[in-house]
């Protein structure tokens, strides 16, 4: 016990004291920060006025179209013919303009068409927002046309069906939790995930390293080859879970100073939406009190349980494969292609797991999902999308504590397998092994 | 003088390879042991098993009067394995002081033996140092520290002196003889036979996993000397014919010679006083451990050890 904990300490502190750790470890969150940062900050500064000059021979527009305030449109409207507007457009009086024909009609009887020129390409989104403007203030007159009052269309366009979703359990279901849940589900499996595949491979490299520097067989003989393998596989964890607590602190505290640090960008983002899709959606969100409905679905999600779930199938399914990581590594040599072709079996398992997981956050308790839920190769994963949508919507106790159990005897069984594999395979070498070997290995006595 | 190892009908099986079959003998406390054998004879196999890395088939280890207990005999021995290495990137310092530890001192135990062969050896300046930065001699040296810094009552070397050149190799030997002054014992493989003949006491020899010989150099030696003599001589017109001995080869300045049977040395001596000669040197000649080795080797299939059916 003492010896796994010597080595695990050293496989720790070896990786700590790197430089790449530090790199890695605070780098990533602030690379993630920097991105966010420029994000906001192109869409922040896209708010340039757009100036179009609109020369409405037909009236169609009867001088007016749908001008939202705190847009960065402006639509000007002039009797210029197009020859003069395009000295003004080469003058960049405007921006662009826009030219209805005189023959144009709204009721669409004509094969004219608006001409809308711009001294510059005009980017997607602006265009975008110049087309949505311009047929949408034309389908509301096209509608006037037809006798429907503006005040009737807007009550029209102001009534939502409330449906009322519930569960068996009676509880009603919030819109937004649901989404959440899915968010929420989606983002923690996918993490472990990426744990399992960047700590095992880790775990993988280090056993190579030790084969290939010739080392194993000195510390095999200070130390039982179970213990070397375990005390690696927990030091590269206790490794993975400071990585995660140092990535969860600081990107915690960026969030808490960004609006310390760009108050002015703060306010900005509140009052001007950040992309159309976005703003339609926050102006959705707050017509159908959604807003409100997010925050009650963020505290209807029972954090403690996922951040608990998490924090077991992280470990659990961290131990369960890197044994089973350890083992391959045993059994490559000095080429790391041999270990490529070998891990193969290991990867398909949790790559099933991740389709599984996405099925998973949409139909929680379908039999596909209760399975790979409760299968210890690919509950870490799987659950974790059950458990976000809670107890009992997405997962039962009985599954959820059944699931656990089952983990950790996964966990021993490959660990037990693994470990025959590995004393084995650390003293093997220039011998290219196979599948079929590493099980002979694996079930032989002693 | 008691016995700190004793292995009794040790034998391990591979899947198509008898690699140590059935094999025992006994090794003295104190003693330079040397375990010799052509390649693939089964000696790193046998190491294994005494290191507790593999469990043997059959049979019993004895280790210092009680039955080896690989989980906490592992103290007791130190082994410097042929396929030898050390971690590139760890700081030589803190890297004797892991292996130390993982040996089962204390951390303070160990940096007082560390500085001790540190300084001993002449490494103080490496403690900072990277073993990337070090050269094949010097890692050598480091790796031998490390073997023998937890003061192993049974110290294992295979090949020790392979990539040392004379003036270390001599250090280190200097050190396994001091080692074995101060009451280890120690068992050293190799196929290099001049230096088993220099350092060792006591020598097996094994081929195909079985034991071909067992016993002290010299005894050895004697065992298999085949009764040559060369005898130095000066004068002229020397009959160097005898019923005593035959002729092997007739050097400018003497012969060497065979005592038939019945003879005795000292018939050879007569026989040229009688002459007249003046006889410069004479010395019997024993076969040198290497053509013993040869001997006993050569004729069996050790050179392309084939697989075996084993069953």
């Amino acid at each position: 016990m003492n010896k796994i904990s010597l080595v695990a300490r050293r496989e720790f502190l070896t990786r700590v004291q790197k430089k790449t750790f530090l790199l890695t470890t605070i780098g990533v969150p602030i690379l993630i920060f920097a991105f966010y940062a420029l994000i906001i900050f192109f869409s922040v500064k896209s708010t340039d006025n757009f100036k179009i000059a609109v020369s409405d021979k037909a009236n169609v527009f009867n001088g007016e179209i749908n001008n939202k305030k705190s847009s960065d449109l402006i639509f000007e409207f002039v009797k210029d013919d197009t020859a003069v507007l395009q000295t003004k457009l080469e003058q960049k009086e405007y921006d662009a303009y826009l030219y209805v024909p005189a023959t144009y009609s709204i009721t669409g009887t004509t094969t004219d068409s608006l001409q809308f020129r711009s001294a510059k390409t005009v980017g997607i989104m602006t265009r975008e927002k110049i087309e949505s403007r311009i047929s949408k203030t034309l389908e509301e007159k096209r509608l006037m046309a037809m006798n429907i009052s503006k005040t009737q269309l807007d009550s029209i366009q102001n009534q939502k069906e409330t449906i009322t979703f519930s569960s068996s359990s009676g509880k009603t279901e919030n819109q937004a939790k649901v989404g959440l849940s899915y968010g929420v589900g989606f983002v923690s499996g996918f993490m472990i995930y990426i744990i399992l595949f960047i700590y095992g491979t880790m775990v993988m490299r280090g056993v190579v390293e030790e084969k290939v520097s010739r080392i194993a067989e000195v510390i095999i003989s200070s130390v039982k080859p179970f213990q070397l393998m375990m005390g690696k596989i927990i030091g590269i964890g206790a490794v993975g879970l400071l990585q995660f607590i140092i990535w969860g602190v600081l990107i915690f505290a960026i969030q808490l100073l960004i609006p310390v640090l760009f108050p002015q960008l703060f306010e900005q983002m509140q009052s001007q939406p950040v992309q159309p899709g976005m703003m339609a959606a926050a102006e959705t969100a707050k017509q159908s009190g959604a807003l409100s409905g997010i925050m009650a679905g963020l505290n209807e999600i029972n954090f403690p349980l996922i951040i608990g779930c998490f924090i077991f199938y992280f470990l659990g399914g961290y131990f369960m494969y890197a044994s089973l990581f350890a083992a391959v590594g045993s059994a490559a040599n000095e080429d790391m292609q041999d270990a490529q072709s070998l891990l193969l079996p290991i990867m398909m398992p949790i790559i099933f797991a991740i389709v599984i997981m996405m099925q998973a956050v949409n139909n929680p308790n379908g039999s596909l999902a209760v399975f790979g839920s409760l299968f210890p190769l690919t509950s870490p994963i799987v659950m974790m999308a059950r458990v976000a949508h809670g107890i009992p919507d997405g997962v039962t106790v009985f599954q959820l504590i059944l699931s656990m159990v089952f983990l950790i005897l996964g966990f021993f069984g490959t660990t037990w397998l693994a470990a025959k594999i590995y004393r084995t395979g650390i003293l093997m070498y220039g011998k290219k092994v196979t599948w079929k070997e590493l099980w002979k290995w694996a079930v032989k006595k002693n | 003088m008691s016995k700190i190892l004793e292995l009794q009908a040790l034998r391990k099986y591979y899947a198509t390879q008898k690699a140590v079959d059935d094999i025992s003998f006994s090794i003295e406390k104190g003693s330079i042991f040397g375990l010799l054998g052509p390649n693939g004879a089964g000696k790193t196999t046998l190491l294994r098993m005494i290191t507790g890395i593999f469990y043997p088939d059959m049979g019993e280890i004895i280790l210092d009067g009680k039955k080896f207990d690989p989980l906490n005999d592992i103290q007791l021995i130190g082994y410097m394995p042929e396929e030898r290495g050390l971690y590139k990137k760890m700081k030589i310092g803190e890297q004797a002081l892991y292996l130390a530890q993982l040996k089962g001192l204390s951390k303070a135990e160990a940096m007082e033996k560390i500085k001790f062969w540190f300084k001993k050896l002449e490494m103080e300046t490496w403690w900072n140092k990277k073993v990337e930065d070090l050269s094949k001699g010097m890692s050598q040296k480091l790796q031998f520290v490390t073997t023998v810094l937890h003061e192993p009552k049974l110290i294992i070397l295979d090949e020790p002196f392979s990539g040392l050149d004379p003036l270390n190799a001599n250090l280190i030997k200097d050190e396994i003889f001091g080692l074995a002054k101060r009451g280890s014992t120690i068992i050293f493989s190799t196929h290099r036979m001049e230096q088993v003949e220099e350092i060792c006491d006591h020598i097996i020899l094994m081929n195909l996993g079985k034991k071909v010989l067992d016993g002290s150099v010299s005894g050895i030696k004697q065992s298999f000397k085949e009764n040559k003599f060369s005898i130095k001589v000066q004068g002229d017109n020397i009959n160097a014919s005898s019923q005593a001995f035959s002729v092997l080869e007739d050097k400018s300045d003497g012969y060497i010679l065979k005592i038939n049977e019945g003879f005795k040395s000292n018939d050879i001596l007569t026989h040229f006083l009688q002459q007249g000669v003046i006889v410069e040197a004479f010395n019997e000649i024993l076969p040198s451990l290497n053509e013993i080795f040869i001997r006993l080797v050569e004729g069996s299939n050790a050179r392309t050890r084939s697989f075996q059916q084993v069953d």
